[in-house]
């Protein structure tokens, strides 16, 4: 087997909420936003992130580019540790991976005109390269992502949301990344644009066989554009699955649960969502049993006791207990 | 008669850079415990409709045609006559929940002055009201949380005080703009079906302003197609789906990724939304429609039969 491009492993991310303290020497609040996560990525694949706001999607997606570092675990990209190497190996992985971000116009700065946000990362990662060079290299990307050359000196407000979304993939496409991590690139774009971006996405991912994460809470898009797909809930994940699995049989409670409530562009579909009950657990309490204990239809007592590992449920992986005993 | 008549309306506002025309020429009717949707992208002027039929549109604008309510023109009222309609009558659900609650102000308070605004119930009257209403929206423990502050209240939970204010004084219509585009699928379900309990067991008509089809599909009797201002298309939400009689309703269904009935490549709608600073002349969907012929790009389609467009529904690709 070829080893995966990235690795995750029992990640942990937590937080230290400071005005949570009572009294000065009250230790401080810890909020947890991502608890042992652990996944691979082989080269040139899709991974989808779906899970409901506060899950800790866009934390882990953070994490893995080394812009929060992990309380423990491990993210292991092309061999190496992501968050303890020296500084220039951090430069030379900025490179290979690059990030998207949710909202298009407030992710460019609007000082800069497009020509120049696109050329700044080649004069940072590349300084070898000529001016003209650069200009060449930025000029083909922009034209890949669809943005005519009568508009590069132009200021980034003078776009609309879906073309500056564009120009972010373009700066983050120039320097020829290995892995593009997107944090919800369509969620804020109106359908008919979010296609346009989401097929330059694909477009672009096949003919520079990039390796995506791409997080969403839109499961339709998640489900278009993903090979797997991780489901997230308060920082761990429920399950991981191929997509066709996946949206064809949900497993965990959990995704059961968000796919009966996601609304179907059909009218002839009569939805029967599953209400779920309770709320939400608070990230600084989490439960000690299953993360999903306190609201999920299927509980027994010892849920709350114990916290489930993944465990291969057919091609999915799934962390139930109540499905790891049926199993045996 | 009609509940709502809205007739000719015409919305711009005056700008530094000239005047955007944000709403042209669109007319329609809600009755009597009717579910009417208006589904449009950003900028198609869906939010300006609900705003001008409660009064609240911004200084700059400019309006002309006609917002009937009961016989009565909304755009001629002064603020005085339009405080007694706003939320007796026509109620509206804003977007985000946070921002539309007072953050100072308790549940109690938040909800309890309305109806001593408008029907003068004070004391334990209105205490009861508020718990009456809080009970209706499914928040649970009511009575132990009137004196919590918005902050305390899950996303949700928010979003159901503010349909709980909205509905305090039992109004003849709510408008929901995008009550749920803030809201995690599973509290949309939610939220969804108590806007549908409350239409039938009241008999409020509700016109829902939304841009996500999806939501539509399961809620809506009627649905009306808005693009750059102007109605594209209405009729029956399953003909809307099944039927859809309009290239930019066609292409808008085409590019949901579909969760039913995955396929390789979206089908985008190529280019961008209408540059509104310019006067209509013509139809605004001409220059992203597959179908548009020479005359799409001077003549401006009359809305007819339920549809906005020259080409017949036969032609069509």
């Amino acid at each position: 087997m070829t080893q995966p491009l990235l690795s995750v492993r029992d990640l942990h991310v937590q937080f230290t909420v400071g005005n949570a303290k009572k009294w000065p020497w009250s230790p401080p609040g810890i909020v947890s936003a991502v608890n042992g996560v652990s996944f691979d990525v082989p080269r040139g694949k899709t991974l989808g992130v779906v899970g409901e706001s506060g899950c800790g999607k866009s934390t882990l997606i953070r994490a893995i580019a080394g812009l929060n570092p992990p309380t423990s675990g491990k993210v292991i990209f092309d061999g190496k540790d992501v968050n303890y190497g020296n500084k220039r190996d951090l430069n030379a992985l900025r490179r290979r991976m690059q990030m998207i971000f949710q909202d298009p116009i407030a992710s460019l700065n609007p000082r800069m005109t497009v020509r120049e946000i696109v050329t700044e990362p080649l004069r940072y990662f590349r300084p070898e390269l000529s001016e003209e060079e650069r200009r060449i290299v930025s000029r083909g990307m922009l034209d890949r992502v669809g943005i005519a050359q009568r508009n590069f000196n132009r200021y980034p407000h003078e776009f609309s949301g879906g073309q500056c979304q564009r120009i972010g993939i373009a700066r983050a496409l120039v320097t020829e990344p290995d892995v593009l991590l997107c944090d919800e690139p369509v969620s804020a774009l109106d359908v008919s644009i979010q296609a346009q971006v989401v097929n330059i996405l694909s477009e672009l991912q096949r003919d520079m066989n990039l390796t995506l994460i791409f997080v969403a809470h839109d499961l339709g898009v998640v489900r278009h554009i993903s090979e797997e797909i991780l489901v997230m809930y308060m920082g761990g994940v429920m399950e991981h699955a191929p997509a066709i699995d996946l949206f064809g049989e949900p497993q965990h409670p959990y995704t059961q649960a968000l796919f009966s409530a996601a609304p179907i562009p059909d009218p002839k579909i009569k939805m029967q969502p599953q209400m779920l009950e309770g709320e939400l657990p608070s990230p600084m309490n989490l439960p000690t049993g299953c993360l999903f204990e306190t609201r999920c239809p299927k509980r027994s007592p010892e849920c709350a006791q114990t916290r489930p590992q993944l465990h291969r449920q057919g091609p999915a992986q799934v962390a139930c207990l109540k499905l790891e005993k049926e199993l045996i | 008669m009609s509940l709502l008549s809205i007739r000719n309306l015409n919305i711009q506002f005056a700008t530094n850079d000239g005047m955007v025309h944000a709403v042209n020429d669109v007319s329609f009717d809600i009755q009597k415990g009717q579910k009417l949707a208006i589904v449009g992208e950003s900028g198609s002027g869906k939010s300006q409709i609900a705003l001008s039929a409660m009064g609240l549109l911004a200084k700059n604008a400019r309006t002309s045609g006609e917002i009937l309510f009961d016989g009565q023109d909304i755009l001629k009222m002064s603020t005085r006559a339009l405080n007694k309609i706003r939320t007796r009558e026509i109620a509206m659900i804003f977007q985000d929940p946070m921002s539309s609650l007072n953050p100072y102000m308790r549940i109690e308070r938040q909800l309890g002055e309305i109806v001593e605004l408008h029907e003068g119930l004070k004391g334990s009257a209105q205490r009861k009201r508020v718990l009456d209403v809080m009970d209706a929206v499914q928040i649970p423990d009511a009575k132990n949380r009137l004196k919590s502050y918005p902050h305390e209240f899950s996303g949700g939970m928010r979003q159901r005080i503010v349909i709980a204010m909205a509905l305090i004084c039992n109004p003849r219509l709510i408008l929901a703009d995008e009550p749920t585009t803030a809201l995690d699928v599973t509290v949309q379900a939610q939220i969804m079906n108590l806007l549908d309990e409350i239409q039938r067991d009241m008999g409020t008509a509700i016109v829902l302003i939304t841009h996500d089809l999806g939501v539509v599909a399961g809620f809506c009797e009627e649905t009306l197609v808005l693009y750059g201002g102007k109605v594209m298309e209405r009729a029956k939400t399953e003909q809307i789906f099944e039927a859809p009689a309009h290239p930019y309703t066609r292409g808008l269904l085409r590019a949901i990724p579909n969760l039913a009935d995955p396929i390789d490549t979206l089908q985008s709608i190529p280019g961008s939304p209408p540059n509104q600073m310019l006067e209509m002349v013509a139809c605004p969907f001409a220059p992203r429609c597959p179908d548009a012929i020479e005359a799409c790009t001077s003549t401006l389609p009359p809305l007819e039969n339920g549809r906005a467009c020259l080409r017949p529904v036969e032609e069509l690709s």
